[in-house]
């Protein structure tokens, strides 16, 4: 009852004096929204320095060689380990996986912005919603029940392969460049395309060497999202890629990447020790890529010309 | 002023956010005191404990708490996994009362192994775990050896079918994988191969893998009946075999604490070695009774017979 009545002559100041109560609520609000940044800045740096010194200690704790950490690809969990097997790996499935990713996602946006605007926007874009709701193990256990045995009876091999890595990222994926695409093509204003049909362009004249062209810094940054997505990815592709240290020869051999090889030998390491630090350097790797894909969005999205 | 306002409204949050913090920790902290004091003055049998590490324990442990805490409902034992090097760590660090590890303290040197005490709660007997059609069901040990570093390729080598040879391994560090590398490939390497996180796991890659030979825990060969578990030099991969020290490959389950346990964790660890789940719970998970071999195992792998 009291704070009813409180409420109601509060109500009622708010509309007599507008001025006192207005400005505390702008404090209010201005607490909120500081504490609120502060504590994201705190944490993304309390995350980056804790790693810093995790990681770090492997190089100058247990004297491994940096150059030897990224160069040699003999890892065995002693201070003699080379993790290049696994940065190639991680890099092969990023890429392979945005090659699978890049031009069917970035088609569909198309297709849903441009070509069916109604069909797309009701049928396709719900469906790629979903697709971003699925939790990776879900695409891991699809891809070992499914893709794996495919490959293994169509393609050779084994099944469980870079392939079967890229196709399953690949599908991972998909979305984030998806969605982020058709946003990039819907923000085209309607004059360019406008402009591109009154010069008497067909419609794929102007999808081709207006719209895309147009949107390409915007289509870049979903991309390298993607990308950045499919670094990150542990548990889909450890299901995958077999989890063979060494460098792959060929498509179908099996592979290992950053973040499966961390995932596997992490609960077998004991605290403090050498293999224990040497995955957690592999985690500041995995840190600083990801700070280097933020670079290099910042950098495309500050081509955007639209 | 302004800035300064903004700063000490920022502060307050923090404070606030701390204090709550504290209190959540403090308040639990006074509740589990108040239990151990009540456990070491009383029955002894009600408090509450976390047993952690080795995942291949963590069922047999699971159900085991679950018995115990369904005789005495004041007790609460919190059962979770993590993998032997984090239970070791763990119990080293006192985050855990009892820490369960597939193998030897000892054996990690970041671990200080003095400090723990040891309690051997079962047997596990492991074998090589081959694909249903390789048409073998024994070996030698150097076949095994030689398979497993990768000199034989093919199973027509040692007389089975023409089929290429796919290496299933856990992880460095696994104690699976530590066991079956001591025993089962006197200490030699395995080759690369396909490596996974869990025997579950393995048990699947061997079945649907023509030609593929990982290995695993012989309670897996009795929930895939297809998978075929390899004799070692005419020796069958049995219990029985394990007990009287006849098939070289199985290791101890431990359960560490840390210096001699008291109250509850004592009371936990005595459960565990009774008759009552020693013959009937340990079987039935596929593990062997600790208390029915007849030889045993020093840090450093001596064998010797038990009087």
């Amino acid at each position: 009852m009291e704070n009813a009545q409180k409420s109601e002559t509060n109500n009622h100041r708010l509309l007599k004096k507008n001025g006192s109560s207005s400005k505390k609520n702008e404090k209010r609000g201005k607490a909120l929204v500081y504490s609120s940044a502060a504590i994201v800045i705190i944490a993304t740096l309390a995350i980056t320095l804790f790693l810093g010194y995790k990681g770090i200690r492997t190089f100058f704790v247990f004297d491994v060689s940096v150059w030897n950490f990224l160069t040699t690809t003999d890892w065995d969990g002693t201070e003699n380990s080379g993790a290049f097997s696994f940065i190639f790996g991680s890099f092969a499935v990023t890429f392979l996986a945005a090659l699978v990713a890049a031009p069917l996602g970035i088609g569909s946006a198309i297709f849903m912005t441009e070509i069916a605007k109604k069909w797309g926007q009701k049928v396709l874009q719900p469906v790629i919603e979903i697709l971003v709701g699925i939790p990776s193990v879900v695409y891991g256990l699809i891809g070992v029940t499914v893709i794996v045995p495919l490959l293994r009876d169509n393609v050779g091999g084994l099944g469980f392969s870079l392939l079967a890595g890229m196709i399953v990222v690949g599908v991972m994926i998909l979305p984030t460049i998806t969605s982020i695409s058709a946003d990039a093509i819907k923000a085209i204003p309607q004059d360019i395309k406008d402009a591109s049909y009154g010069l008497g362009a067909t419609r794929w004249q102007t999808i081709y060497k207006v719209i895309i062209p147009a949107a390409l810094p915007s289509l870049m940054t979903a991309i390298v999202l993607g990308m950045a997505r499919a670094f990150g990815e542990a548990l889909a592709v450890q299901m995958v890629i077999g989890n063979v240290k060494g460098l792959p020869e060929s498509i179908t051999d099996q592979a290992a990447t950053l973040t499966s090889i961390i995932t596997l030998d992490m609960p077998h390491t004991t605290y403090g020790s050498v293999h224990n630090s040497l995955l957690w350097s592999l985690g500041l790797f995995l840190l600083i890529m990801s700070y280097v894909f933020i670079i290099i969005i910042r950098f495309v999205s500050s081509r955007r010309k639209v | 002023m302004k800035s300064f306002k903004r700063l000490a409204l920022l502060f307050a949050f923090f404070l606030v956010v701390g204090v709550l913090a504290a209190c959540g920790g403090s308040s639990e902290e006074g509740n589990s005191g108040s239990e151990d004091g009540g456990s070491e003055e009383g029955s002894g049998e009600s408090g509450s404990i976390t047993v952690g590490g080795s995942s291949a324990m963590q069922p047999l442990v699971a159900a085991a708490a679950e018995e115990f805490t369904a005789e005495n409902s004041d007790a609460q034992i919190d059962v979770q996994g993590g993998g032997s090097g984090t239970g070791l760590s763990e119990v080293a660090a006192g985050n855990f009362d009892i820490g369960n590890s597939d193998y030897f303290a000892e054996t990690k040197d970041d671990i200080d192994a003095e400090e723990l005490v040891d309690h051997k709660v079962a047997v596990v007997g492991m074998t090589a775990a081959a694909h249903p059609e390789v048409g073998v069901d024994n070996l030698s040990k150097d076949e095994l050896k030689e398979i497993f570093t990768g000199e034989i390729t093919n199973w027509s080598e040692v007389g089975g079918a023409d089929e290429e040879i796919t290496l299933v391994n856990r992880p460095d560090g696994s104690g699976t994988r530590a066991t079956f590398n001591e025993f089962g490939l006197d200490g030699e390497e395995p080759a690369e191969g396909i490596t996974e996180d869990s025997s579950n796991r393995v048990m699947q890659i061997v079945n649907d893998t023509p030609g593929a030979v990982g290995y695993l825990s012989f309670a897996y060969f009795e929930r895939n009946e297809d998978i075929v578990p390899l004799g070692v030099d005419g020796v069958e991969p049995t219990d029985e075999n394990v007990k009287t020290g006849e098939f070289p490959i199985w290791a101890y389950q431990h359960s560490y604490t840390q210096g001699e346990p008291e109250g509850l964790e004592k009371e936990f660890l005595d459960y565990m070695m009774s008759e009552e789940i020693q013959t009937s719970l340990l079987p039935d998970q596929g593990y062997i009774p600790a208390t029915e071999m007849e030889v045993e195992r020093d840090a450093e792998g001596n064998e010797s017979d038990i009087e």
